[in-house]
């Protein structure tokens, strides 16, 4: 399951609106062996296409050293696909190479860059993706992890 | 004095869990051969059938990406440091 902080899965979907129709994509890095999405880096999608996403070599190199440098690991990797529903394409699934990664998509298929529509329910789903094997699990959206595992309900002693 | 190289996640399975490993080579297709005696599998992993970098991965070498300096045939010598990234990329 990936367990994901509001702020940060709506930032995930503001990027993949913003960069409508083309794709979006991002890392979200967390402290290696913590699970924890926490820092959002959105990156530029050097392909510029409706169809395709790529990180461009030099920041992938940057965002890499980085993230070693801070002990961190690729937590959720993420982008959009704009004509298509939320599922990895065969494409994405012969690039996947983090298996231990979220791989989240999000869909802006039905509503593209606009935001507030009535029933304007945003397409996001998150995957495994191991040797080839796409496994889909659940998404757990947690208003904040300040206050530990109990995000939606407090419980008062 | 060697090369460094530094290993991703998802190739440590071909050096014992090692985040970087070193080799010796004049180019690196050279080390890459090099790398491959000690830590057999891994040249299948950076290099197609034809003996051409995978799409799949980026190496730099000094942090240039070897995409432009030569792919395989790119000098490499003692001292150098060499970095091996899974491409981030997919669509539709």
């Amino acid at each position: 399951m990936l367990r994901i902080d509001r702020a940060t899965y709506d930032a995930i979907v503001a990027h993949a609106r913003e960069d409508h129709p083309d794709e979006a994509c991002g890392v979200v890095a967390g402290p290696e062996g913590s699970d924890r999405p926490e820092r959002f880096i959105p990156m530029l999608n050097a392909a510029r296409s409706p169809t395709f996403y790529e990180f461009d070599s030099g920041d992938l190199l940057r965002l890499y050293r980085d993230m070693d440098d801070r002990d961190e690991v690729p937590v959720v990797v993420y982008h959009s696909h704009t004509a298509t529903e939320a599922y990895p394409s065969r494409t994405d699934i012969s690039y996947a190479s983090e298996p231990e990664a979220h791989y989240v998509l999000v869909s802006t298929r039905e509503h593209g860059a606009q935001t507030g529509l009535a029933g304007d329910e945003v397409e996001f789903r998150s995957f495994r993706i191991v040797d080839g094997q796409v496994t889909e699990e659940d998404v757990e959206v947690v208003e904040s992890y300040l206050f530990g595992h109990s995000p939606t309900t407090v419980v008062y002693d | 004095m060697a090369i460094e190289v530094r290993i991703p996640t998802i190739l440590r399975t071909h050096t014992g869990g090692a985040k970087t490993v070193e080799g010796s080579g004049a180019t690196l297709g050279a080390l890459v051969d090099d790398l491959d005696s000690q830590h057999p599998g891994l040249k299948n992993r950076l290099v197609t059938e034809e003996g051409k970098l995978h799409r799949f991965v980026n190496v730099y070498v000094n942090d240039e990406d070897v995409r432009f300096t030569g792919a395989l045939d790119t000098s490499v010598k003692d001292g150098d440091s060499v970095t091996i990234l899974p491409a981030v990329a997919g669509g539709c």
